[in-house]
């Protein structure tokens, strides 16, 4: 392993260490009971078989919003229009769910198949207005998430409310279009296997295929791949339409997977989990799962600490805050990696007067 | 009855109220491109502002003091966005979204512990700040009902637009961050500090997105809700790019979002989905960016004669 990446490790795994430390001490600030809110955060996912569950189903859809932005980070565009692309991907499956009968078994396929043609829809259209407008993807993949939302909240309270239920919710999608169980006393559904099928084909695609490697040669310096002879346009329309349509497909898998209504009436958040994933990830859907486990462990043992204590989830919105703001940061730490490389410089040059 | 909503002043009163927010975060937008660096953290700065205002002018008993102490926060947070950008060469975009997040749950975390509310404020006794009639201007038709009876912090942001424009193009400070903005070799190379200059300037974007923040919740609303800042910081960076990264441009792009805002709050109590009306204001962004955008790329076609 060589220095750069040993460092990289290390510093990931400490800045988690640190941002834990900030998130334990804000406990002990703010609980009456922080041992066992401490407690109860780390260990809650081990206690029983049904919450390790929770973790392994909380950690599908984040595997797929992690390779979804791994793939559009690597062409360097900063769309963040991923949020939608989820949104959107939930709300298609279910209305390609309930509008149609398709014959059994090939009916979540073509559900989640739409619902990443969607996905894709979204996140290339800001990508579009690049390419013809040159206006900046940042904010008009922002402005997408909004639109999308808004619509969606328009489709299920018009085409898809039952309005037989008590709250706002669509009508029930078919059992034969839901994702099966596979394992018992739990919700872990199919879905992980779709998940890890995208993390292994996504890291192929970026690192073993050429259209791969022209994204993240774009990615790296757009003008030498441009002078190379790669075409720009392809290559960030590639990007855009295959993270949206990773992004939609994660969408529908949650929503066939975990629920058998549509009931997303307000943001998911995903867009964002997405960035910190592929923080952790650096950008290889190989690493993704890992860094979805992570996350979602925490996430777990967080709702497990809010039920039983007084400390709220949202201290691991915070947690993550600052993981990504350590990770990120390349000058933390750099005075150690000077010294690691000076040491290890060091070693090699007495090896040789050794040998000589 | 639509049509005729629109052409009230009230509906102009409306939308220059729901302009003051986006303006304030736009000018913030302005001045830290102008020094060269994205400020997407607006979000947050926001988000965070709107709970503090609420918080300080309570706990000080004073809608003013409550707005000074927000905007050192303010300040404070933008410093803390340099630091990280600037200090630990964090990418800019990332450190404003990890910013972003940890408002999102410190906002939540430290409400439910100062107020034992969720989502709400509504048990902290905070003090807004006051709607003003304007002597004079008051009496005229229309103009008068459309400008006048508006919360003190509009008439601040539309001060601070003719402030912002002396700072930014007659002042020794504003000349430094533009040309750090345009080129900071040639800045440093004459003797600038371009590290500094991007601090201060962070400082300052950070401060005029607090007063937009405090607004919010002391002005627009009278109290903190979760989430209130609701994307208004991402507008304000559209705004800002439309209005060319200047004080005035983005002013007016401003006031069209604002419109936008208004137009979508009088066309909820027609018969039209509420869910579309509330597209409005992101659609118009998002169309108005591609024409911008496109309009300039032309013209920068033109000048260099392809």
């Amino acid at each position: 392993m060589n220095i750069n990446k040993k460092f990289d490790i290390m510093r990931t795994l400490l800045a988690i260490g640190i941002a834990l430390f900030i998130s334990f001490l804000i406990i002990v600030l703010t609980s009456e009971e922080p041992l066992n809110a401490i407690i109860q955060l780390i260990t809650g996912p081990l206690q029983s078989k049904r919450r390790f569950g929770n973790v392994i189903e909380a950690m599908i859809p984040l595997i797929f919003t992690g390779v979804g932005v791994s793939i559009m980070f690597a062409a360097n565009q900063i769309n963040l229009a991923g949020e939608g692309a989820f949104h959107i991907g939930g709300l298609i499956a279910t209305f390609v769910a309930i509008n149609t009968t398709l014959p059994l078994g090939i009916s979540p396929l073509v559900c989640i198949i739409v619902a990443g043609v969607f996905g894709a829809l979204v996140t290339v259209i800001p990508a579009i207005l690049k390419i013809k407008t040159n206006s900046d993807v940042l904010v008009s993949s922002l402005m997408m998430n909004y639109i999308v939302f808004n619509f969606a909240n328009y489709i299920l309270n018009y085409f898809l409310r039952d309005s037989s239920a008590g709250s706002v919710v669509s009508y029930a999608v078919p059992q034969a279009t839901q994702l099966n169980t596979i394992i018992q006393g739990t919700r872990i559904h199919i879905g992980l296997f779709i998940a890890i099928a995208v993390a292994i084909l996504g890291y192929i695609f970026l690192y073993k295929t050429k259209t791969g490697y022209e994204i993240r040669l774009t990615g790296e310096n757009q003008d030498f791949a441009r002078y190379s002879g790669i075409n720009i346009v392809k290559v960030t329309l590639i990007s855009a339409l295959l993270g949206g349509f990773i992004f939609g497909m994660g969408g529908g898998v949650e929503l066939l997977g975990m629920y058998n209504r549509f009931s997303w009436t307000s943001q998911l958040g995903y867009g964002w989990d997405a960035i910190i994933i592929t923080t952790l990830a650096r950008k290889n859907p190989l690493y993704v799962p890992f860094a979805a486990f992570f996350l979602a462990y925490l996430r777990t043992g967080a709702s497990i600490m809010a039920r039983s204590t007084d400390v709220v989830t949202e201290i691991v919105v915070i947690t993550q805050g600052i993981i990504i703001l350590l990770v990120v940061a390349e000058q933390f730490l750099s005075k150690y990696k000077h010294k690691m490389i000076a040491k290890e410089a060091k070693a090699t040059i007495s090896n040789i007067k050794e040998a000589e | 009855m639509i049509l005729e909503a629109f052409l009230s002043p009230d509906f102009f009163n409306a939308a220059l109220r729901a302009t003051t927010p986006i303006l304030f975060a736009t000018l913030a937008s302005a001045v830290a491109v102008k020094a060269g660096i994205i400020n997407m953290a607006l979000e947050g700065i926001m988000l965070f502002s709107a709970l503090f205002g609420v918080v300080f002018s309570s706990l000080f008993h004073s809608a003013w003091l409550g707005l000074f102490a927000t905007m050192i926060l303010g300040g404070f947070i933008g410093l803390f966005l340099a630091f990280f950008v600037l200090r630990l060469k964090t990418d800019e975009i990332l450190a404003a979204i990890a910013i972003n997040l940890i408002a999102n749950g410190a906002t939540v975390l430290l409400l439910l512990t100062v107020s034992g509310d969720r989502g709400v404020s509504s048990s902290i006794k905070s003090i807004p700040l006051q709607r003003i009639a304007i002597p004079v201007i008051e009496n005229i038709p229309f103009l008068g009902e459309v400008i006048s009876n508006q919360n003190i912090l509009t008439y601040i942001s539309l001060i601070m637009v003719v402030i912002v424009h002396i700072f930014l193009y007659k002042t020794p400070l504003g000349l430094r961050i533009r040309a750090v903005g345009e080129n900071k070799d040639a800045a440093e190379s004459v003797g600038i500090s371009s590290r500094k200059i991007q601090y201060i300037a962070l400082m300052i974007s950070g401060i005029l997105a607090s007063m937009g923040g405090f607004f919010l919740s002391g002005g627009y609303m009278t109290n903190f809700t979760t989430g209130m800042s609701a994307g208004r910081g991402f507008i304000a960076l559209a705004a800002s790019a439309m209005g060319g990264n200047t004080p005035i441009g983005g002013f007016l792009v401003s006031l069209l979002f604002g419109a936008a805002q208004a137009l979508a709050n009088i066309l909820q109590l027609g018969a039209w989905p509420h869910e579309l009306i509330q597209m409005l204001p992101y659609v118009t962004t998002l169309v108005g960016l591609g024409i911008y955008s496109y309009l300039k790329m032309k013209k920068m076609e033109r000048l260099s004669g392809k």
